[in-house]
């Protein structure tokens, strides 16, 4: 479990990073690692050249405006686990973060790596999903704003392909009148989710539902969303069925079975946790809607 | 008396090194060592039919490639078989280095050796193996079944039928008024320590010797494999255990394959080398345990109590039997546990599989023997309707049935007779602890919240402290400071204090004076290992009886100095005293100087040794005859029989209705392994059994496929419990002495793990009422029980059972 021997390169301008990947098609760049790293070791990955970014400034800012939250590529983890500020603009970002790998992993790991990494499972993906976030992608041709939809193409696979870094990730904040919750389901605390979920629940001036989408992790090749309203449309936060729009929520999905869970327990977990997230989303919708 | 440490929680004094970075592992020696990687098998079951080279050539830095081809003499042998049994009747061993045929995933097929871990790596990518796959055997069914063979020439993948009775099963069981029977499983799990297996070889061309420092639990036995298998005479091999990063078992076995051609190679190619396992080699090349499958008949009467037990295991060996019918036997003896089972028989069929070998991991069988006792208590409680603790106490053997002889015979070949016990003593204090007797009320306090609940327990005996013997050194320097030494190793257990804390109980120093080495083939020859919770009752008798040995001679040479008889001395804070006659003293350290006769006063503190130091009585030789210059004396322990420990754990556990989750949320332990000489160390034991208990029942499988892959072969997906997953343990002890040794101790370094399988499936069945008849369990799995067909409803126990609409 020793990687096999790579160049290394730590520009200090995103310019020069992107000569680098340009000049060697084999170059993978390197955030915090700390999905990188166990590939290298494993020898599942052997990139000949790391552009490692960590030198590059001005990467590794949170910055909040009234659209939303823009994470720079060097934010770690824990950074946005303790943004107050990011957290007003869109509590997901703070909920979610919460549930990715154990301290050790959030004082290194970013946010935009684990995006760039496009794993299914990971957390950051299935809010980036959620909120209709995006990404700004820096290549030798400029730089480009890509929507999620179109930067997850497949597990572990994103559609920029040739020299690029990922500079930042943009999460728009949360519309007015609406409540998050995120919740997982692991094995052991601090694992990759089996199955987790994360919602957003917009009501009307009425405090009716008027909106309730939820992203999964773990349950297919790319990040999910998928709305639930039809379920609840409508209904008061009280007497909305939450548990219909899980059962909703069960129909839509089809994930696999693996060594930790059944594609039958991933379905009840949808089910289940989508119950349970868009209760008390909605229940802070309900608060936010004064 | 500041020197009497036998029973107090002394802080375990090599924590301050091993958490601060300052332990020496194996890894940390040699860092100039040349480092060798291995080619392992990718199939679990293929002819070799080519090794080609030729890739691997060029790489900048490689120095050696051996293959089966290049071992010569013994080491073109088979390993060995360490423990043959009668019973035993197809062993098989592999070569330390594949010849003709791989059988299963991981077997070392070629060794590289290159001036790193990384180049040597490289080489291994570029050397092509070609095979031919050959049919594969994945579990004891598949075994059973024999579809296919692992070993060609044992067509039906039978190692070995190992066999027991105390009397005639059959009528016994036609004779009783009800009998119930079940069959279950137990899955694979491991030792996993976090310190993976390491060997670093030395060969000293000019001397012609060898010191090889290995991480293992049997230095003194790994010295003699390597010598046997690379012909040097033992007295040219030193084998040291250097800080060891855990073991649980899978260290005991030996001489790995690793352990004899690392040294192989550093003699070949007369420079230091080092292999240190990693993480997936250790998955697949080190050893496993606990798969089996048990087919269990019991007869009881009205009142629960048994009348006969009949039990028919199949147990998957693995592809090899370095270790012979150790686990199957500890299975098969231990089963009876606590109770009087007035007629016993046991089978075990150990059954080849093309997987890692399953050697001892903590508990060695135990836990498998455990599960079918106590889940057969939990079946005879259901079936009469009585309380589950009611039936264990119908059952157990009394305090005045012992010593109580189960007329079985043990993994040692000795009788099991149980020394002595207070089982019911053990119960009363479990029910108390985990209060037993109010689970309704917590039944209903949690099904307002919306959880089931559910409690179990589990109870157990453990042979410990196996022999055939163990040894001490104890030596007083003229510096004052005592050096203790024992041959069998450690890993992390907190030898070093109890062994210290015995020692300056005994002689009477301050502990601060007394340093402890184990494991060193170099300061100590003559030892078994560390294995079956034995070292407090072998090395802990051993160093306490050289200690008296000591003392003995200590007091002699003081009393002559002083004029006095030895009666009348006592020794305390390293000085000699008489009896009741302050001032009257020598230091221990002048005794250590006096006790050598010196030509020479090499120091100030020599001098008092030397000739004319003072009025000698020149009528005797200066060294008595019989007698030995030096302040040490060197003493063996060696046990007519095991000792049995014993104990009773209770879980209790909250299962999410909706999503199946598990959550173990009180674990209660009452333990009991004779005198504690230092509870603060047998609590950690205890809790780390328990961790290790939890994962098993909960999390850890090797998760093998059909075709012999291990698919969980990291610690991403084999689950170990981190600590966030283990419960607060809360701990009761008692303490019945063993009259088998001087120090009246059992063993306490297994125990933990021992009924955790069993009282969670216990607990997980009282909270969802279905019957749990595999271990583990996880969420997903729940799931489909609780889902499956209705005879598998147990009759007692909420009614909770019910899936979402
Ligand atoms: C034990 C463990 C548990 C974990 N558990 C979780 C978990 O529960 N949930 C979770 O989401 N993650 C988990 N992770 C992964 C962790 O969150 C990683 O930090 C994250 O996935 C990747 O971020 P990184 O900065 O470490 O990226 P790196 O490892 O440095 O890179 C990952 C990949 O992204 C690419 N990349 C990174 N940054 C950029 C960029 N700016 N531009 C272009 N490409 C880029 C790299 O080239 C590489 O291919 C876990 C990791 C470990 C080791």
């Amino acid at each position: 479990m020793k990687p096999a021997s790579f160049g290394y390169a730590d520009p200090t301008t995103v310019e020069d990073a992107l000569d680098v990947l340009a000049a060697d098609e084999g170059a993978k760049v390197l955030a915090g690692g700390q999905s990188l790293l166990p590939l290298l070791s494993m020898r599942l990955a052997a990139p000949t050249t790391l552009v490692d970014i960590n030198r590059v400034p001005g990467l590794d800012g949170i910055t909040v405006s009234r659209d939303g939250v823009r994470v720079g590529a060097l934010v770690r983890h824990v950074q946005l686990l303790h943004s107050a500020e990011a957290a007003a603009a869109q509590p997901l970002l703070g909920r979610a973060t919460a549930n990715v790998a154990h301290p050790a992993i959030r004082n290194r790991g970013t946010t935009v790596g684990s995006i760039a990494h496009a794993d299914p499972s990971g957390e950051m993906t299935s809010v980036l999903a959620l909120t209709d976030g995006s990404v700004t992608v820096a290549t030798p041709g400029g730089r480009a704003t890509i929507g999620w939809g179109d930067f997850f193409v497949g597990p572990l696979e994103t559609s920029v392909h040739g020299p690029a870094v990922v500079l930042d990730a943009f999460f728009p904040a949360l519309p007015e009148r609406s409540g998050t919750a995120f919740a997982e389901i692991s094995r052991r605390k601090g694992d990759y989710a089996v199955c987790g979920a994360g919602v957003v629940v917009t009501l009307d001036a009425d405090r009716r539902v008027s909106s309730a989408r939820a992203a999964y992790l773990s349950v297919g090749l790319v990040p999910e969303v998928h709305d639930l309203t039809d379920a609840v449309a409508g209904k008061p936060v009280d007497s909305a069925d939450w548990a219909a729009a899980g059962e909703l929520a069960r129909g839509l999905v089809d994930p696999d079975g693996d060594l930790h869970a059944s594609a039958d327990y991933r379905r009840l977990l949808v089910a289940t946790l989508t119950e349970r997230t868009l209760a008390t989303a909605a229940a802070e919708a309900a608060r936010r809607t004064a | 008396m500041t020197t009497k440490l036998f029973g107090e929680p002394v802080r375990r004094r090599e924590d301050a090194r091993l958490i601060t970075g300052q332990g020496r592992y194996l890894d940390d020696i040699g860092s100039s060592a040349y480092a060798a990687a291995f080619v392992r098998s990718p199939y679990a079951h293929a002819r070799i039919v080519d090794i080609d080279v030729t890739a691997a050539v060029d790489v900048e830095g490689l120095l050696a490639v051996y293959t089966y081809e290049d071992l010569v003499g013994p080491m073109a042998e088979p390993l060995p078989v360490l423990i043959p049994h009668p019973q035993l009747t197809a062993p098989r061993t592999g070569y330390p280095l594949a010849k003709d045929v791989v059988k299963h995933v991981g077997e070392a097929v070629v060794m590289v050796v290159a001036t790193d871990r990384y180049v040597a790596e490289d080489a291994v990518d570029r050397i092509a193996v070609t095979y031919e796959e050959l049919p594969v055997v994945v579990g004891v069914d598949a075994a059973r079944e024999a579809g296919s063979c692992v070993h060609d020439d044992v067509p039906d993948n039978v190692a070995a039928r190992h066999h027991q009775e105390t009397g005639d099963v059959e009528p016994a069981l036609a004779a009783s008024p009800h009998t119930l029977s079940f069959t279950q499983y137990f899955e694979r799990s491991a030792a996993m320590p976090m310190e993976g297996k390491g060997v670093h070889a030395r060969w000293d061309a000019d001397d012609s010797s060898l010191r090889v420092y290995t991480s293992t639990q049997a230095s003194t036995s790994v010295r003699a494999a390597i010598a046997a298998k690379l012909q040097l005479s033992l007295e040219r091999v030193e084998v040291i255990a250097p800080d060891v990063g855990g073991g649980f078992g899978v260290k005991i076995v030996h001489p790995w394959p690793e352990e004899l051609l690392v040294p192989m190679a550093a003699r070949l190619l007369g420079h230091e080398v080092k292999w240190s396992e990693d993480r997936r080699e250790h998955f697949t090349s080190s050893a496993h345990e606990r798969q089996q499958r048990q087919e269990v008949t019991v007869g009881y009467d009205d009142d629960g109590r048994i009348t006969a037990l009949d039990v028919h295991i199949w147990h998957d060996n693995g592809a090899y039997t370095p270790y012979g019918i150790i686990v199957p036997i500890v299975t098969a003896t231990q089963l009876v546990g606590p109770y009087v089972i007035p007629v016993y028989r046991v089978q075990v069929e150990s059954v080849f599989t093309n997987t890692v070998i399953v050697t001892p991991y903590r508990g060695a069988g135990r836990p498998q023997g455990c599960f079918a006792m106590e889940r057969a208590m939990d079946r005879i409680a259901q079936e009469r309707g009585l309380d589950r603790a009611e039936v264990r106490m119908r059952n157990l053997i009394q305090a005045d049935q012992f010593p109580y002889d189960h007329h079985l015979t043990f993994q040692d070949g000795r009788p099991v007779i149980y020394d002595s016990g207070d089982y019911v003593g053990l119960m009363g204090k479990l029910k108390a602890l985990v209060h037993w007797d109010s689970v309704e009320e917590r039944r209903a306090e949690a099904r307002a919240r919306g959880r089931h609940l559910g409690i179990g327990m589990a109870m157990y005996v453990e042979g410990t402290g196996p022999g055939p013997y163990e040894g001490g050194h104890v030596q007083v320097l003229g510096s004052g400071k005592v050096l203790v030494s024992t041959g069998l190793t450690s890993q992390g257990q907190g030898h070093e204090t109890v062994f210290a804390q015995l020692v300056a109980s005994e002689l009477g120093v301050p502990m601060e004076d007394v340093e402890v080495t184990t494991g060193d083939t170099r300061r100590f020859g003559y030892a078994v290992g560390t294995f079956a919770s034995r070292a407090a009752v072998m090395s802990g008798n051993a160093v306490a009886l050289a200690a008296r040995g000591v003392k003995e001679k200590a007091l002699r040479i003081a009393a002559e100095v002083l004029e006095v008889d030895p009666g009348d001395l006592e020794i305390d804070e390293g000085l000699v005293q008489v009896k009741g006659t302050p001032g009257a003293s020598i230091p221990l350290r002048t005794v250590a100087v006096l006790s050598n006769p010196l030509r020479y006063a090499f120091d100030e503190a020599a001098k008092q040794a030397t000739q004319f130091a003072g009025p000698g009585d020149d009528s005797k030789p200066p060294v008595a005859v019989g007698d030995a210059p030096g302040l040490e004396h060197t003493d063996y322990y060696s046990p007519v029989r095991s000792t049995f420990a014993s104990g009773a754990h209770a879980a209790v556990v909250e299962i999410d209705p909706l999503t199946w989750e598990i959550e173990v949320v009180d674990y209660a332990v009452v333990h009991d392994c004779g005198n504690v000489v230092n509870p603060m160390i047998v609590e950690g034991q205890v809790h780390g059994g328990v961790a290790q208990g939890v994962g098993g029942a909960l999390y850890e499988r090797m998760a093998y496929d059909r075709d012999g892959q291990l698919q969980n072969a990291s610690f991403m997906d084999f689950l170990m419990p981190y600590a966030s997953e283990v419960p607060d343990v809360v701990i009761d002890h008692q303490e019945t002495p063993s009259p088998l040794n001087p120090l009246g101790l059992k063993g306490a370094g297994e125990a933990g793990v021992i009924p955790g399988s069993a009282a969670i499936a216990s607990a997980i069945e009282d909270a969802v009422g279905r019957r749990i008849a595999a271990m583990p369990i996880s969420p997903t799995e729940l799931y489909d029980l609780v889902r499956s067909d209705a005879d598998q409803v147990t009759n007692v126990g909420p009614k909770t059972t019910g899936v979402l609409a």
